[in-house]
């Protein structure tokens, strides 16, 4: 039943990358003109817009948090997203990736601003090809950035994974369905702190420890393109 | 158009040392090291380091000239969006007018704006505005332009010298609220003079001398019109 499909040849994988190689990643900051902030990522076969509300007043009230701000991070497939439809609304691996992302941006958000209030991210993924959460994140960061939100950095999410025996970096679709283990992780570049690290299958520790170096090298790549991308948004805009 | 622009910097960004400045707002420290905590352009005020956001919500401080839509009437108070996190608080007993408890949709309703003043912001970022001060009023006509609160600064300028220019070549009343929202009033292509001028003022706030310039495209036009 079960097609062995060969991820490596001749020392590349299946797209014609090298093993520590990213796929394309483009990034565009402020897309939609009523979220205070929005960002629409493509990271290989991904997309994925992102918009931040807020930070405004928690409702319900009683989740408001009278210290601080909450973070209300909201991660959603679009039914069209993947080849079989996608029953729509909240499952049980979208409401584990919305909590995730929300206490990755909570780390680096200054929440103690704005007790009270929530900011409200909405990821919506148009588009699915492995590693979705990475790519949710990444544009969430970005979208925050553009609603002038007060952050200690900018977060930035990459997964590594084992494919055949090897430890690589970035996986795309085949090499995530037929691999042996992903390994998604999300840093704070300036400090080098980690966010949030999932692991699916199975690593020695050699190999995570190999992994995580690989996806934390990918996560510094990924924020020079995040920079540039909310650089480019704000300088050519105000060229007249 | 212009040769110099103002730095921009992002979030987690290194500005400084805090041993040459002091951190101002929108700035925190790490290490002895300054650094920005959000999207915005660097003002080097004296000994401090401020940054200041190019987007995001505006920030209530007391004392401020705002303009408020009323969100809801209750039985003695009004709730007012004033383009803050929060809504403020605008009690019956700061408005002008002789209320009547349970009366105060006689006088402000769901929908209605206001010129306003913050009255007071305490701890918890709970604000209270009121309308006991000189030329507040509820408005009647004209039109509200929703601005960036960060470029408020620019389109007042330097001692009000880029709203007395826009006054001046367009004959309209304007009142710049603190909180990102402009009101204007008079003849309909004097507001959309104004309104095209807002723009062009936010689109290059980065770039300096800009009274002048926009000194310059008013009076061409005034030229063309007369």
């Amino acid at each position: 039943m079960k097609t062995e499909v060969k991820l490596f040849e001749n020392g590349k994988r299946l797209d014609g990358r090298k093993t520590d190689e990213l796929r394309k990643i483009k990034i565009e900051a402020g897309v939609l003109h009523r979220a205070e902030g929005s960002c629409y990522l493509e990271w290989g076969g991904n997309k994925v817009i992102a918009a931040v509300y807020g930070p405004r007043e928690a409702i319900p009230r009683h989740t408001q948090d009278p210290l601080k701000a909450v973070v209300k991070a909201k991660y959603n497939m679009a039914a069209f997203s993947v080849d079989d439809r996608k029953r729509p609304g909240p499952d049980r691996r979208s409401r584990e990736i919305s909590k995730v992302t929300s206490e990755a941006l909570e780390k680096v958000i200054l929440l103690e601003k704005f007790p009270r209030a929530s900011i409200d991210v909405n990821i919506e993924v148009l588009d699915a090809e492995a590693g979705t959460r990475c790519a949710g994140l990444t544009a969430a960061a970005v979208a925050l950035v553009d609603a002038g939100i007060p952050m200690k950095d900018i977060p930035v999410a990459c997964a590594a994974g084992k494919i055949e025996d090897q430890v690589v970096l970035d996986l795309g679709k085949e090499e995530d369905n037929q691999g042996s283990a992903d390994l998604p992780v999300a840093i704070a570049p300036r400090t080098g702190e980690i966010l949030l690290l999932q692991m699916d299958g199975h690593l020695t520790f050699e190999e995570f420890e190999r992994a995580l170096d690989l996806a934390i090298k990918g996560c510094h790549q990924v924020s020079e393109i995040q920079k540039k991308a909310i650089a480019s948004k704000y300088q050519s805009n105000k060229e007249g | 158009m212009s040769e110099e622009k103002r730095e921009i910097v992002i979030p987690g960004q290194l500005i400084g040392d805090t041993k040459d400045k002091k951190a101002g707002k929108g700035t925190f420290i790490e290490n002895g090291k300054i650094y920005s905590d959000r999207l915005g352009i660097i003002n080097n005020n004296s000994n401090y380091i401020n940054v200041v956001s190019l987007k995001g919500r505006y920030e209530p401080m007391e004392n401020d000239f705002i303009i408020g839509v009323i969100e809801e009437a209750m039985s003695s108070s009004w709730l007012v969006d004033i383009n803050a996190p929060y809504p403020a608080f605008l009690h019956s007993n700061d408005v002008p007018w002789d209320v009547e408890f349970g009366e105060t949709e006689k006088f402000l309703n769901h929908g209605d704006s206001i010129m306003a003043k913050v009255l007071q912001v305490d701890e918890i970022k709970k604000t209270q505005i009121t309308l006991k001060d000189r030329n507040l009023y509820k408005i009647k006509g004209g039109q509200i332009i929703n601005v960036e609160p960060s470029k408020v600064p620019r389109i007042i300028g330097k001692k009000g010298s880029m709203i007395s220019l826009l006054k001046k070549y367009t004959g309209c009343r304007i009142f710049v609220g603190q909180n990102g929202r402009v009101w204007v009033d008079g003849a309909e292509d004097g507001i959309k003079k104004v309104i095209d001028t807002i723009k062009k003022i936010q689109n290059e706030s980065l770039s300096f001398g800009l009274t002048n310039k926009v000194e310059e495209s008013l009076r061409k036009d005034s030229k063309d019109v007369h």
